[in-house]
């Protein structure tokens, strides 16, 4: 076997096993230069799968040859492979620029366990996305769980540890109703693997519970993705959590719930269940349409630069709520790529925030005055990436908004309703994204908050990328879309 | 230099510039003032080297990418889009010298952002004069909505941010609101969104929904200026007034009406709409709109915004001709952005002079002013009679081949609209010219002379275009009679 076959099984092994490593490393910087080699070498592993699956075909791995459905099996295919680039990118893009930012909010003796905790997220994500098993998937969801409660309140923001609280309280009440809900599948059916789920739920007589089981299991992961009106955890533990923190979670951690719903409702339920695309439709459709709406709306009106943002990313989860509810090829295709797209944005706007966070005590609007005659490159990255997240040709957030602006359009005459809603939605993300930009541009310096100098090199360098990357991806979109064409040709016509 | 490679430079060659321009901003300001020079001096050098390929019929045209299937960024240059890049290049050198007069006499805070944001907006308008299809103009009209909004904010106080915020409100909503969803809906119903010799949409949309289309393309293009979408303008005028001169007499303001010409020109085709009852409102809008700005520009007091009135009224003159569906009226939209670009900029050109020179802003100081500024108001008197029309400007060559038109296609509305409007124009702006020479200065007033010899240098020379055009337009009506070849 050569090292191709092995690359889903290495995805997820080699930041799980580095991670204890990296307490060892106390000397200073040590453990912050072994925790960005990990990230950045499983970003190199997420390429290759990505290379490997883009002309549409599917790896299958089997721990220990014990095929599945009995061993623990690992399966990337296209729509996995575009949420590991996601994943490994935002922890390795985090990584590469957080030292300055880290250096200056963790305390160095506590920054080995941080960063170890750090690649213990970065697994359990990945493990998630690569396992073809429902109850692996429970355990890669706690292990990420329980190592991002310890990001979130690392940080010397107290205000983190209420914040925390309540992200556990929701997001072990999510895990458990997932939970609940594949023991009753298992119940039913006496398999655990997803794909011999699906054939099996066919033999199934008596299927109440498996309604049940399907009810639990996308509420549950609703609840880990922040599904209006599920998000209540979000604005508080993006805010507060240390800021290259947010940078991570807020590009990727949602996404991978939703990737799990996806995953589920489009696999195990869509073909066996009778009827499902209609009830996951009209379940989905309003409350994307409401998160949408109502997120955007509180994003105008929000004071504070990173509640702002938390905020809007909930709008943005209602985007790719909205395609996956088409329950078509156009839909979900839009939806695989607006995470990729929203990743790219969002994570450039945190990554703003964090060098913004460097020179500014306080991320409150009216203290921002003026910021940008100071910090010009800081605040130019914040523009291209605001448009990003808008969707103004050019940039990668369009592409996506075409995408789902064309999937509405198969919906027939209604279809322009939708439309309409995604039109007011961007120009409401123009209100909120250009309040920032006046404060940044254009309003007069805050009292004794004037910066001296730019984000550090290094922070700045990231940042800087992650902005041309939002141009580069709205003019040469053609990789991402290829692998989120296939990923929805996949999911739906069950090609597998 | 193949024409496929030109196109792309001279797309890139103001970003180039403005990217030179930050960093020699740091250095020096003359170092700055270089960089803009150069870069303006070689766009023109790539742009108008295009001319003579076009002139043989050439139509050189580039792929950049396949963004998605039936959706792509590429760039044709076409008679039209021709026109308009040369204009805005060839003017753009001409404002920089005035800028610099203006910039530094006025002594503005941040100018390299200034001269920065500017080429940015100029490498945008070429990207909407070159542009292939629908989708790569949407991108360039965008750019330049953003790109012009830090130069209309420029002073930064409440009220600018204010102003700033209706101006990029109004062409945002409207373009994400109208203008996005018209070229959704025609890639849905053509399949591509690609300029073609007579239009794309010929048999592919019925009588109603052809109107409609039409709608929210004419007030999606907010640009355009057509009432009710006009208040953006009046509000831009806070912005220096190099800005408005250029891009709020020529870039922008040109590339709304450009782009509807266009849409009725290659989307639509001439043809296709004339013979369709329901796009026939447009006449009636445009008309509307050049009597009701000509009538509110009777009542203003202050000089910028009695242009911007009188610019929105001469944006639906081009709107108007377009909507007229025949041929000449085609040339004549055409010419008629070139020769009101020419009158309009020396306008501007003079007000901004005398609000350098006096820091006049009002039409009922300018008494006497003539005697003071005697070049600044010898221009702006010909800018004046060429918005009328009178010979020996340009403002008369275009309205003659929009007169043309409409009686061609015995429309008696344009007819009736072109002759009220003249007599509206010489209504505000004769007695300006009158106050100007004949009436004697108020007493006490401050001494002053000519304004910075930069900026008296500039609006000489648009107002010497301006009276050459009279003359020499043969190229320009030569060159957009192509558009119209096999027509009619």
């Amino acid at each position: 076997m050569d090292l191709l076959a092995h690359l889903p099984a290495l995805q997820v092994v080699v930041p799980m096993l580095s991670a204890p490593l990296i307490v060892l490393l106390q000397p200073r910087g040590l453990a912050w230069a072994g925790a960005t080699a990990v990230a950045v070498l499983s970003f190199a592993i997420a390429v290759a799968l990505a290379i490997a699956v883009l002309d549409g075909q599917t790896l299958e791995y089997a721990m220990g040859g014990w095929p599945a459905p009995y061993g623990i099996a690992l399966s990337v295919d296209a729509f996995s492979a575009l949420v590991l680039l996601v994943i490994t990118g935002a922890a390795a893009a985090a990584l590469l620029a957080a030292k300055p930012s880290i250096d200056q909010q963790i305390e160095v003796e506590r920054q080995p366990l941080f960063y170890s905790a750090w690649l213990l997220v970065l697994s359990g994500l990945v493990g998630i996305v690569v396992s073809a098993d429902a109850f692996n998937i429970f355990v890669f969801m706690e292990i990420s769980s329980l190592a991002s409660y310890i990001l979130i309140a690392g940080g010397p923001d107290r205000r983190a540890l209420p914040a925390v609280f309540k992200y556990l309280m929701m997001g072990t009440i999510g895990a458990t109703f997932y939970l609940i809900g594949v023991g009753l599948i298992y119940m039913m059916t006496g398999t655990l693997n997803l794909a011999d789920m699906e054939a099996r739920i066919g033999d199934v007589t008596d299927i109440n519970p498996i309604l049940v089981a399907a009810g639990f299991i996308t509420i549950g992961l609703a609840l880990k993705a922040a599904v209006f009106p599920l998000h209540v955890w979000v604005p508080n533990a993006y805010t507060h959590a240390p800021h290259m923190v947010t940078v991570f979670l807020a590009a990727c951690a949602t996404k991978v719930a939703i990737y799990v719903l996806i995953r589920f409702d489009y696999m195990v339920f869509q073909a066996t269940l009778d009827a499902h695309e209609i009830q996951f439709a009209m379940f989905m459709m309003p409350l994307a349409i409401l998160g949408i709406l109502i997120a955007s709306a509180v994003a105008m009106f929000e004071g504070h630069l990173k509640r702002l943002l938390a905020s809007s990313s909930i709008a943005q989860i209602g985007y790719i709520l909205l395609g996956v509810s088409f329950v078509s090829i156009a839909g979900l295709s839009a939806s695989a790529m607006h995470i990729f797209n929203h990743a790219l944005a969002k994570g450039g706007l945190f990554l703003v925030v964090a060098c913004l966070a460097y020179q500014y005590r306080d991320l409150r609007l009216d203290q921002l005055g003026g910021a940008s005659t100071r910090m010009p490159w800081t605040c130019a990255a914040f523009v291209v990436c605001g448009l990003s997240l808008i969707g103004v040709p050019g940039t990668a957030g369009f592409i996506s908004k075409w995408m789902l602006i064309n999937a509405a359009l198969e919906n027939g005459p209604w279809g322009w309703g939708l439309v309409a809603i995604i039109l007011v939605s961007s120009l409401m993300a123009v209100v909120y994204i250009w309040r920032i930009v006046e404060a940044l541009y254009f309003q007069t310096p805050a009292e004794g908050e004037a910066p001296q100098s730019e984000a550090p090199v290094q922070l700045l360098l990231v940042t800087g990328l992650v902005a041309v990357m939002n141009i580069y991806f709205g003019i040469f979109p053609q990789v991402p879309l290829e692998l989120a064409n296939s990923a929805a040709a996949l999911l739906l016509e069950g090609s597998r | 230099m193949t024409p496929e490679t030109a196109i792309l430079v001279a797309i890139g060659i103001p970003l180039v510039g403005a990217l030179a321009i930050a960093l020699a901003g740091r250095i020096s300001p003359n170092l700055r003032e270089a960089a803009t020079a150069i870069t303006s001096l070689s766009l023109i050098w790539v742009v108008w080297g295009l001319l003579p390929i076009l002139m043989d019929g050439g139509r050189p045209s580039v792929e950049v990418s396949q963004v998605m299937p039936g959706l792509t960024i590429a760039f044709t240059v076409e008679p039209l889009g021709m026109l308009f890049a040369a204009l805005a290049s060839g003017l753009w050198l001409i404002n920089s010298i005035y800028s610099v007069g203006y910039m530094r006499g006025n002594k503005e805070q941040n100018q390299t952002r200034f001269f920065a944001c500017f080429a940015l907006a100029l490498s945008a308008t070429i990207g909407v004069a070159f542009a292939g299809n629908l989708f790569t103009l949407f991108l360039f009209y965008e750019l330049l909505t953003l790109s012009t909004y830090p130069l209309v904010a420029h002073k930064g106080d409440a009220a600018t941010v204010r102003s700033a915020r209706i101006y990029l409100g109004v062409l945002l909503s409207t373009s994400i609101g109208l203008f996005l969803p018209a070229i959704i809906w025609t890639y849905t119903v053509a399949g591509t969104g690609d300029f073609t010799t007579g239009g794309i949409l010929a048999g592919k949309l019925n009588d109603p929904e052809i109107g409609l289309l039409l709608g929210l393309f004419v007030f999606g293009v907010g640009k355009a200026a057509v009432m009710p979408v006009h208040k953006w303008l009046p509000a831009a005028m806070v912005a220096p007034t190099p800005v408005s001169a250029l891009l709020h007499a020529v870039a922008v303001v040109k590339a709304g009406v450009f782009t509807i010409t266009k849409i009725i020109v290659y989307i639509f085709g001439i043809d296709f709409l004339f013979e369709a009852s329901s796009s026939q409102w447009l006449l009636y809008a445009a008309a509307f709109t050049i009597i009701t700005a000509s009538l509110v520009a009777l009542r203003q007091t202050n000089i910028k915004r009695l242009l911007a009135y009188s610019t929105i009224a001469q944006l639906s003159y081009v709107v108007m001709a377009a909507a007229i569906l025949k041929p000449l009226a085609e040339v004549g939209a055409a010419i008629h952005m070139v020769a009101h670009a020419f009158g309009k900029i020396t306008l501007f050109f003079a007000a901004g002079a005398i609000y350098v020179a006096s820091k006049k802003t009002e039409i009922h100081q300018l008494r006497g002013i003539g005697r003071r500024m005697p070049w600044t108001m010898a221009a702006f008197t010909i800018g004046a009679l060429s918005m009328i029309g009178v010979p020996p400007t340009g403002g008369f060559v275009s309205k003659w081949y929009i007169l043309a038109g409409a009686f061609e296609a015995n429309n008696l509305v344009a007819v009736f609209t072109i002759i009220a409007s003249t007599v509206l124009n010489a209504a505000y702006f004769l007695p300006i010219l009158y106050m100007v020479w004949f009436e004697r200065e108020k007493e006490g007033g401050k001494e002053h002379g000519e304004a910075p010899f930069l900026a008296v240098l500039a609006l000489c020379l648009t107002a010497l275009l301006t009276l050459a055009f009279f003359l020499f337009n043969g190229p320009v009506i030569e060159l957009e009679s192509q558009v119209v070849q096999g027509l009619g």
